[in-house]
């Protein structure tokens, strides 16, 4: 057991970290979360400094131990977070590039790397969410397109997406889990409407995307034919492999933060308090050991992060949720003026345990998958 | 950066788990309950001849010579096969007192909070038990004493082998829920097929995995702030995965005959050691105002 970098892990850190030190104060402001066309053209800029500085294909390439040392020393040092490239970097880009042919991976991945174009996700519809393989959206052959019809929802970042990797039912009368394709549709094709949804935060997260008889062309299609299941399954294993691990790192930031305010405002002589602050921080130095656990174990075995992610993910949502009750507690009756910084990221942090598969879904996918239980309900 | 175990690693967890499967099995666990506060000396020399007290000590003073990670992982086996006696204690006199390191010798020590236990069978006790007075323990296979005005400073090694105790205890109780309810049936189906069982049994494998992370990465930084959070999760992961595998026995689980019970009863007794608790958390607080400050 050793939690040293080796020589090179640990050049690729201080390089990195030499070059955050010069690059940070020259980025523009951040935009206001409600400025989306602000949004896209700062998380873009990001990625574009990125690719510059040879780092853009980092999640890609590198080893999970260097993807983990990208992700902690940004994540320290306040760089930007992918944002807007999110589904682009971490979902649709990997997949094609394990899945998509060589000439879709000549047209897409490019301008991902490059911060050229945003991508969202397709996959959850209001009758499929944590059931998705019910998906309804209907894709039929016409020609060379595909013929789509339907509608999607919690999609992020669709208002400024260039791309969306769509989730469509290609056969209706096979089981659920087969008939279904995985196809790449341009957001600006007739057809479609995007309606922005308001979240319990007040902000514009995501929206509604209406698809009617949206053409997409049949070159468009990322694997076969009724076989995007299990496409889509290699999209999720990216997404809960690393994709949450800088986040530990940022929210044991705000715990130091929150000590510090507590001592400010006299509400660190409460034992109660800083006893829950103590065991959150427990609970957080945990979890970054898990991550290296996890990262350290998919380097040995040479894949990806697979379901030890769920375990990870389980107990980070709810750590979370803990992290800005706690903070609500620090702030007291500013808790409730959204003025106030945590104020925001406590209701944000409330979907935590809902995206990327609820709890309840990863409990199932740990008691089957890992803990051997039958299937059921 | 290979946060894993290596093969020596791996080799010597699996070789104490041999051994104790060998010779602290079921029949011997139950065996110990119908004899409450006898230690078996005999085994006590075997663990010895083994290095599980020695393990740390350099070879040239005639140990194993290897180090904490090393340490963890058998206190972790001992945890799972809920292996009575004041190990931890044996353990750290290794070296000081004589005959300890080979198991000739048992140590029991008084506890920062005040708790002994196994005094009576030891042969040296480390701290003052003067007025030791005995407690009816709850757990059947760990006798106890208090001692007023105990002020004994806490050795983080001894919260951290207490991390690794309560860890394997945790991986037990995983094993013994997953086990039931895989084999138990109801409504014509394995319980474990119930969404309400399986989510029980899934808290238990995740608090333990969680446990674990942080309880070998003490072992390797052996930073004090490492140590108190790893003792918090392990006794977390100890004590509530007793509790959700009693839950999961159901009925069952309520009664002597099962095992479950001594499971909860011994987390209980090593949650109480000093380190865990209040002053874990304390710890960590202390440590956050003076980490952000900097």
């Amino acid at each position: 057991m050793d939690l040293s970098d080796s020589p090179e892990d640990a050049e690729f850190r201080a390089r990195l970290r030499e070059w955050l030190g010069k690059v940070l104060p020259t980025l523009p402001p951040k935009p206001s979360p409600d400025d989306w066309p602000g949004r896209r053209a700062h998380d873009l800029g990001w990625q574009r400094t990125l690719y510059d500085a040879g780092y853009a294909d980092v999640h890609w390439q590198a080893s999970p131990a260097v993807r983990l040392i990208f992700l902690e020393e940004t994540e320290r040092a306040g760089a930007p977070y992918v944002g807007a490239n999110f589904v682009g970097l971490l979902h649709a880009g990997p997949t094609i590039a394990a899945e998509g042919t060589p000439a879709q991976r000549a047209r897409w991945l490019p301008p991902v790397l490059r911060g050229e174009e945003v991508w969202c996700q397709g996959f959850s519809e209001p009758d499929a969410g944590s059931d998705l393989a019910a998906l309804r959206t209907r894709a039929w052959r016409d020609g060379d397109d595909y013929v789509v019809s339907g509608s999607k929802i919690w999609t992020s970042h669709a208002e400024v997406a260039d791309w969306c990797e769509l989730l469509v039912r290609t056969d209706p009368g096979a089981p659920k889990h087969r008939g279904i394709t995985w196809l790449a549709m341009p957001m600006d094709a007739p057809g479609i409407t995007v309606r922005p949804l308001r979240t319990l935060a007040g902000s514009a997260e995501f929206a509604e995307v209406f698809l009617d008889e949206v053409r997409v062309p049949v070159a468009h299609r990322v694997g076969e034919e009724n076989d995007g299941w299990r496409v889509t399954m290699v999209t999720l294993s990216f997404e809960r492999g690393t994709a949450f691990v800088g986040e530990v790192v940022a929210c044991r930031r705000v715990l130091g933060e929150l000590a510090l305010e507590a001592r400010r405002n006299g509400r660190w002589d409460d034992p109660a308090l800083r006893r829950r602050l103590g065991a959150l921080d427990a609970g957080f130095r945990a979890l970054w050991r898990l991550t290296q656990w996890n990262v350290s174990e998919a380097e040995a075995a040479g894949g990806p992060p697979g379901i030890g992610g769920s375990v990870f993910k389980l107990r980070y949502s709810q750590a979370r949720q803990e992290l800005y009750d706690v903070a609500a507690d620090v702030l007291g009756d500013d808790a409730l003026d959204l003025d106030r910084p945590w104020v925001a990221d406590r209701l944000s942090s409330l979907s935590y345990t809902i995206a990327a598969g609820t709890s309840q879904i990863q409990r199932n996918i740990v008691a089957e998958r890992i803990l051997g239980l039958p299937k059921g309900r | 950066m290979r946060f894993r175990l290596t093969d020596d690693q791996r080799a010597l967890r699996d070789g104490v788990r041999g051994l104790l499967a060998r010779r602290f099995d079921r029949t011997a666990l139950r065996s110990a309950v119908d004899r409450p506060g006898r230690l078996d000396r005999t085994l006590w020399r075997e663990l010895g001849a083994a290095g599980f007290f020695a393990l740390r000590l350099p070879e040239a003073d005639g140990g194993v010579g290897l180090g904490l990670p090393e340490a963890v992982l058998m206190f972790e086996e001992a945890g799972r096969a809920l292996l009575p006696g004041p190990l931890v204690a044996t353990h750290l006199a290794a070296g000081r007192v004589p005959g300890a390191a080979d198991g000739e010798t048992v140590v029991a020590a008084v506890d920062g909070g005040g708790l002994v236990e196994w005094l009576a069978e030891a042969d040296v006790v480390c701290g003052d038990a003067e007025g030791a007075r005995p407690l009816r323990s709850v757990d059947p296979l760990t006798p106890l004493h208090r001692v007023p005005d105990a002020a004994a400073a806490v050795d983080p090694v001894a919260v951290l082998l207490t991390a690794a105790e309560q860890l394997g205890t945790a991986t037990r109780a995983c094993e013994l829920a997953v086990q039931h309810a895989r084999a138990r049936e109801q409504f014509g189906r394995p319980i474990g097929a119930f969404q309400a069982v399986k989510h029980l049994c899934a808290e238990l494998l995740v608090r333990a995995e969680v446990a674990r992370a942080a309880v070998y990465a003490a072992a390797v930084t052996a930073a004090p702030a490492d140590i108190a959070a790893a003792r918090l999760l392990a006794d977390e992961a100890a004590v509530r995965g007793a509790r959700d595998c009693l839950q999961v026995h159901g009925g069952m689980g309520f009664t002597w005959e099962a095992d479950v019970h001594l499971l909860l009863k011994r987390a209980w007794v090593r949650g109480r050691r000093a380190g865990g608790g209040a002053a874990g958390e304390e710890l960590l607080a202390a440590e956050l105002l003076s980490g952000a400050a900097r």
